[in-house]
């Protein structure tokens, strides 16, 4: 058998005990799998298990052509389609040098938004159900749905919208789309407070997640966190305002910041976040301008010029980065990820040093990853 | 000569125990029907659902339609379980669970069997239940299983402690342990006005004795997957469900009991005053789903931190209290004035440490609000 070191354990056997958690748990969002080492409750080692979902999204995408590959990317982070379909029709548009509409990139970032809070209210309503609380889930899950309605009203689909193209959008918005999202907005933003009454000061919530995991700024950067994750951690850092994107320049809004980097932090940064997504949300709405939606060139079978892009956006999870090589052809020769969760994830031997099993449990839920996007 | 001690029983009053068991366990799972109904729509209803509704009027056959489909799945048995204890373990936690039953009166003469020991014995065969869970946990061979019959253990027989000492109070007060006594002594006033630190005590040590949230730790879903019952499927895993009702609803009838007066009540008077007792009993049933509804889970050194810190010195506290009470024997407000008095200490003493988060908001606000300007000046300054 092996044995991992304790030094607690003087002149006796070892009491190590072999948990195998995952990939059936139903907390480990996904198909990931834990196998900890555990001394009674308490963690001694961890070895994480990925690539239960592995598909070969970037090898597919080799097998595709252009316009094709944006379904591949709907299916990597699976929470926030929106933005990952943005990064890709940003990173090809960048390699052909095709400007795209006003209208169509605003109509980009409201829908990256608003992909962004439903993201976060799903973290939010699965860290309660992590910690043991049923009800803020409902709560958040009804914000989520809201949204949700308004994307299946925008592109046909709640989730897998492959709406963005190359050089725009499929089509444009429907005509009340202004008036939709600032009733969906306005609801959202009730919603959200609702749960963060209920659940963000709970005296059992704070004790469940104060000074669980926590991670120093150097520690942060050393695993190359980012995201929630990183800015928990009072690294501010956020790709919008460091490397500004898109239109994301033109929009006042804050960054929010943890102080502590431990799990409370993750989460609540989250909530904050929520609230500023709004905030760009309606920034965007009165800014919106008029016009077409899709250049003329992108509705031709795209042949890039021979080259190499790497883009990075800010995705919910953090910071999204895709590597794109063309040799001309209509298809990628090359299409590479760096996915967040992935990253995010690789600390979590660090995290769960000296935690308890049910704290192996929360610590997973406030990295927030997204199986899709770590096995790809 | 055991013979005798058969023959000493005379055949009718056989007769009449064996009939009223069998009016006991339908009742009971009648109740336990009711409940599960009312956890699942007063849990909707606070989780923005609507609960059952497609199973009868209002879905009240839902609770039906579960036992029919329990009963009717295959009990699967894993080959490395121990299967004599995987088999006998869930027996051992609802017979534990009917039994205390035999003595809870719902009126006067609404019991099986009325004890002078009452009390006594049903805080003897509560305790028989957890080494069913723990047998239920080891006799399944999984390690999640393991881990929830050892987390059982430990903190029922934490919270036995404090249960027990409050009910050492409760039958100080009213000189003796016969339920019927009890309910009989609190005519003039209820002991919940005496003994308010007592009653908020037996509660919370209620819901970690029948593992409710937020004390749902051994069989925590999002942790440790069921604990105990994660092997079982069927028709055992239904028993151990049944079990679990039936102690929420004998936990509310003893918080009843003990503390609100039992089935004493205005208007109503000899059989009827069991409508008095089943109102009572739903209503603190109705407490323990809301504070379902609402509350995240502890984890497990919190939860025996809290025991062995709190409850259990204060529960000895209210012991000693009452007895102080008794021995000089002052008036009863003395007695509501002292356990009032503990119980503000220990609101102070929450109030302080719930004013910690508060001051966190404001912490956390003002330093990101610091963070802000900074960032502002910075970014003018490398804007412009």
């Amino acid at each position: 058998m092996t044995q991992t070191p304790n030094d607690q354990v003087v002149n006796a056997e070892p009491v190590e005990m072999l948990l195998n958690m995952g990939p059936q748990h139903p907390s480990t969002h996904g198909v990931f799998r834990m196998v900890l080492w555990v001394d009674g409750e308490k963690i001694v080692d961890v070895v994480p298990h990925i690539g239960y979902l592995h598909r070969g999204s970037e090898k597919l995408c080799e097998g595709e052509q252009f316009n094709q590959v944006i379904t591949l990317f709907d299916r990597m982070d699976y929470i926030a389609n929106f933005n990952n379909e943005h990064i890709y029709c940003r990173a090809v548009e960048k390699l052909m040098g095709l400007e795209v509409s006003e209208r169509s990139e605003y109509i980009r970032v409201i829908l990256c938004e608003l992909n962004r809070i439903a993201s976060h209210m799903l973290f939010i309503a699965t860290m309660g159900l992590d910690a043991g609380a049923m009800t803020p889930s409902m709560f958040c899950f009804r914000g989520r749905e809201r949204i949700q309605g308004l994307f299946e009203s925008v592109s046909g689909a709640r989730m897998m919208h492959n709406y963005f193209r190359i050089g725009g959008l499929k089509e444009d918005v429907p005509d009340d789309f202004v008036k939709q999202v600032k009733e969906v907005l306005d609801l959202v933003k009730q919603d959200t407070e609702e749960s963060d009454k209920l659940l963000s000061f709970n005296e059992i919530f704070l004790a469940r997640l104060k000074n669980i995991a926590v991670m120093s700024a150097e520690d942060a950067v050393d695993y190359g966190l980012t995201g929630p994750c990183l800015r928990a951690s009072g690294v501010d850092y956020d790709v919008r305002k460091a490397s500004p994107y898109s239109v994301y320049d033109r929009f006042d809004f804050d960054v929010p910041v943890g102080l502590d980097g431990d799990c409370w932090d993750r989460y609540y940064l989250r909530v904050q976040e929520v609230y500023q997504s709004i905030r760009i949300i309606e920034q965007a709405l009165e800014q919106l301008p008029e016009g077409d939606v899709l250049s003329s060139l992108g509705r031709r079978l795209l042949r890039p010029p021979a080259g190499e892009v790497y883009l990075r956006a800010e995705n919910p999870r953090g910071e999204l980065g895709v590597y794109l090589v063309s040799d001309g052809t209509d298809r990628p020769y090359r299409v590479k990820v760096r996915p967040p969760s992935f990253c995010n994830l690789s600390a979590l031997k660090h995290m769960l040093k000296d935690a308890w099993i049910a704290d192996s449990v929360v610590i997973l839920g406030a990295l927030d990853i997204v199986l899709g996007e770590v096995d790809r | 000569m055991p013979a005798t001690v058969l023959l000493a029983i005379s055949l009718t009053d056989f007769i009449w125990l064996v009939v009223g068991l069998f009016i006991m366990f339908s009742v009971l799972s009648i109740v336990v029907m009711s409940m599960i109904w009312l956890e699942r729509k007063l849990l909707g209803r606070l989780q923005l659902r609507l609960g059952p509704t497609r199973t009868g009027p209002m879905g009240l056959l839902q609770p039906v339609a579960d036992a029919v489909k329990l009963i009717l799945k295959e009990d699967i048995i894993p080959a490395s379980s121990e299967k004599a204890i995987f088999w006998v373990a869930p027996i051992i936690v609802v017979i534990s669970a009917f039994m205390i039953w035999v003595t809870i009166p719902g009126t006067q003469s609404a019991v099986i069997q009325n004890l002078d020991m009452g009390l006594f014995y049903i805080i003897a065969f509560s305790v028989v239940g957890i080494l069913g869970l723990v047998l239920a946990g080891w006799g399944s061979a999984n390690k999640y299983g393991t881990l929830g019959g050892l987390r059982a253990a430990a903190q029922l027989i934490s919270y036995e402690i404090p249960i027990i000492m409050v009910a050492i109070s409760v039958a100080m007060l009213a000189q003796s342990l016969d339920l019927r006594e009890i309910v009989n002594q609190q005519d003039d006033y209820i002991f919940a006005l005496v003994q308010p630190l007592g009653l908020i005590l037996f509660f919370i040590a209620g819901l970690a004795e029948v593992g409710r949230t937020p004390f749902d730790i051994y069989f925590a879903e999002s942790e440790i997957v069921g604990g105990p019952f994660v092997e079982y499927s069927g028709a055992h895993w239904s028993v151990f469900f049944l079990a679990e009702y039936i102690n929420t609803f004998a936990i509310a009838a003893l918080t009843v009991i003990l503390f609100f007066g039992g089935w004493s009540g205005p208007l109503l008077s000899g059989g009827w005053e069991i409508i008095w007792f089943l109102v009572k009993v739903y209503l603190v049933i109705l407490v323990i789903f809301w504070v379902r509804g609402t509350f995240p889970r502890l984890r497990i050194d919190q939860l025996m931190a809290f025991a062995w810190k709190v409850m259990v010195p204060l529960s000895f506290l209210s012991v000693v209290m009452t007895a102080i009470y008794q021995f000089y024997e002052w008036p009863a407000w003395t007695l509501t004035v002292m356990s009032s008095a503990g119980l503000l200490a220990v609101g102070f003493l929450i109030y302080k440490r719930m004013t910690g988060p508060s001051k966190l908001v404001a912490d956390v606000r003002r330093r990101q609000e610091a963070l802000e300007v900074s960032r502002r000046a910075n970014g003018q300054a490398g804007g412009n």
